[in-house]
Formats: structure tokens, sequence, C-alpha cells
């Protein structure tokens, strides 16, 4: 069964980030070939004679695809906060990627911060994405604070590193089996992302692999057909995995040559 | 008086953080505002009078991850 967030099916399990495209053409072009179900977008200060946000919003407008606003770059609570309902306002979403920073080399999330943020901006009508590690006990701190979806990081953000735990989002995935869950960074080739979905994530966040491919088009459709084939895998229910090998050919009537 | 915009100096005549974004050229712009870290939605743009040195944030929409 396709999950839902917050009441919602996305069109497809892959969610795309629209940064670090070398124009925006191009950037046009990769949402074209990976027909997301979301694309997560951002704000920063506009210049009055540039209006940059406003080209941007244009395009990515009459691209048609939902927007999932972050909240990235913020390391306070009170950041993200602010961040999270300048958003709502600009995009016209109460959907939010929340990120709240915790450390430079890593990237990885202030996952108390991130709790205490998730449970202030829920009780203002947020339906809050927190970007979060695979912590089971995090987890369920955020489910309390309100959240219906939980974005583990794969590997460190833009680090292209893959799943770097994947006992602990193994674990993750059973501990909470109706919640949907989608892999968000680190994520570096379509086969991390076939990969997440057949441990029965439910989708998966990219930016960077498809920006920083020497084609993004063209890497963005190979991740719209891995995110298809492993959604595929799932449904058929991956066999169960050995330690020692068992003949596929049957041995039963082979010819006595020896 | 003497406003921060975006953590530059703007000596301005506007009144009220509505009549700045019309003073500094931003009228009809999708951009959402802050003043002294505190989000100002549109309806209270107009009653949110500036005061001189408020640290005014003007965002819009932009690439994100």
């Amino acid at each position: 069964m396709t999950a839902l967030f917050y009441g919602v099916e996305l069109s497809s399990p892959l969610m795309l980030g629209t940064a670090q495209y070398p124009s925006p053409d191009i950037l046009r072009d990769a949402v074209l070939a990976a027909e997301p179900g979301v694309v997560t977008v951002s704000l920063r200060r506009e210049s009055a004679g540039e209006r940059a946000g406003q080209a941007f919003w244009t395009l990515i407008r009459d691209l048609g695809v939902p927007v999932l606003p972050n909240t990235a770059g913020c390391h306070t609570v009170k950041e993200a906060v602010t961040t999270a309902h300048m958003a709502r306002e600009v995009f016209g979403t109460d959907w939010v990627k929340l990120e709240v920073i915790g450390e430079l080399d890593t990237l990885q999330p202030d996952v108390f911060g991130l709790v205490e943020a998730a449970r202030i901006l829920t009780e203002d009508g947020f339906k809050v994405f927190p970007y979060t590690t695979e912590d089971l006990v995090v987890a369920e701190r955020l489910l309390a604070a309100g959240c219906e979806v939980l974005m583990p990081w794969g590997a460190p953000i833009g680090s292209g590193k893959g799943l770097n735990n994947v006992f602990g989002l193994r674990a993750l995935r059973a501990h909470f089996p109706d919640v949907p869950l989608v892999v968000d960074a680190g994520i570096g080739v379509p086969s991390h992302a076939a990969q997440a979905l057949e441990l029965g994530y439910d989708a998966v966040l990219i930016n960077t692999a498809v920006a920083k491919a020497g084609d993004p088009a063209v890497m963005a459709r190979a991740f719209r057909l891995a995110v298809e084939a492993g959604s595929l895998a799932r449904k058929a229910d991956p066999m169960e995995e050995r330690d020692m090998a068992a003949p596929s050919t049957p041995v039963v009537g082979k010819a006595m040559l020896a | 008086m003497k406003i921060m915009v975006n953590d530059e100096v703007h000596e301005v005549s506007a009144r009220t953080l509505a009549a700045l974004i019309d003073e500094l050229g931003y009228s009809g712009a999708r951009i959402a505002t802050a003043m002294n870290g505190d989000f100002v939605p549109v309806p209270l743009r107009e009653k949110t009078d500036l005061r001189d040195g408020a640290k005014v944030e003007i965002v819009a929409p932009m690439q994100g991850g």
C-alpha cells in the first residue's frame, strides 16, 4: 500500500531537491525527468533589484509539483520556527521539512532542538517532516511531539555515501510499521534509493546526487526508475537471505556422468 | 531613520513595515518578513511600526534540498 503523508498520497516516492543545479533550465529538465512526488524548496534573503526568488518561484509553480519547504541552515529552534512560519506564508503550504542542524562537519540534526521545534510547529498547525537520525528514542519523541512522518538520514547531507546504517534503518522500519518513513540525505546513486525502498521505506529525498551529476536530467531519470524498481521489489516480497548456497537448478534428474 | 534590511543599513522615511516594503521596491513580490527575529505576517505589516535600528529580514523562494 502506498503511504499517506499527512493524508496525501504522493504521485511518486521520489522527493527531489531543487538546489545546486548548473542552471534553471537544467533544474527544470531534471524535475521533468524525475517526475517527483514533491520538490523541496527554501527561503533566502531577497534583493529588491534582482528579485531572484520571484523568477525561481515562477519556474517551480509552472512545473506543477507540490512543494515541501525546508528550514535548511537553521541552527536554533527559534530560527527554524520563524523560518517555517515565513515558508508557510510564502509557499501557501503547512508542510515543512524541519531541519535544526547541530554540527557542521556532518550536518547532523540537533535532535533535542528538533523535537522542541517539532512540538511548537505541530501545535501551530504545521505538518512536520523532521530531518532526523535513525535513533529509535528520538523517533518516539518526534511522534509524541505530533510528527506523522519521519525522515532519517542515510548518510551526511551531500556525502553520497548511501545507507550508512542499514541495521538501524531496518530497525526503525520494523519498530514503526505504520509511520511513513523517508530516507533523507546521503543517497549518492540510484541503487541506494532502490535499497531504501526495498527496506520498506516509503520515499527517498535526493538532491546533490542529481544536481551534481554530469548530466542531471539523465540521473534524474535513473532515480525515477530506481524508485520504481525498489517499490516493486518491496511489493513482491524479497526472498530470505541465507548464509550457505542453495542450488537453484534442480538436482533431481541430473545425468550420472561421473 | 536607519533600518537594517537583510543586514544592510537603509535610511528610510517609512514608518511601518508595509511602507518600508513599498519604499524599498518589493511591492507585488512574493516575500515573507521578520522583524527583530520575529515573523510578521502580511496582515500585520501595516500595524508594525518601525523603530530606529530595527532589524528586518525580507526573504523569498529559493532553491533548497
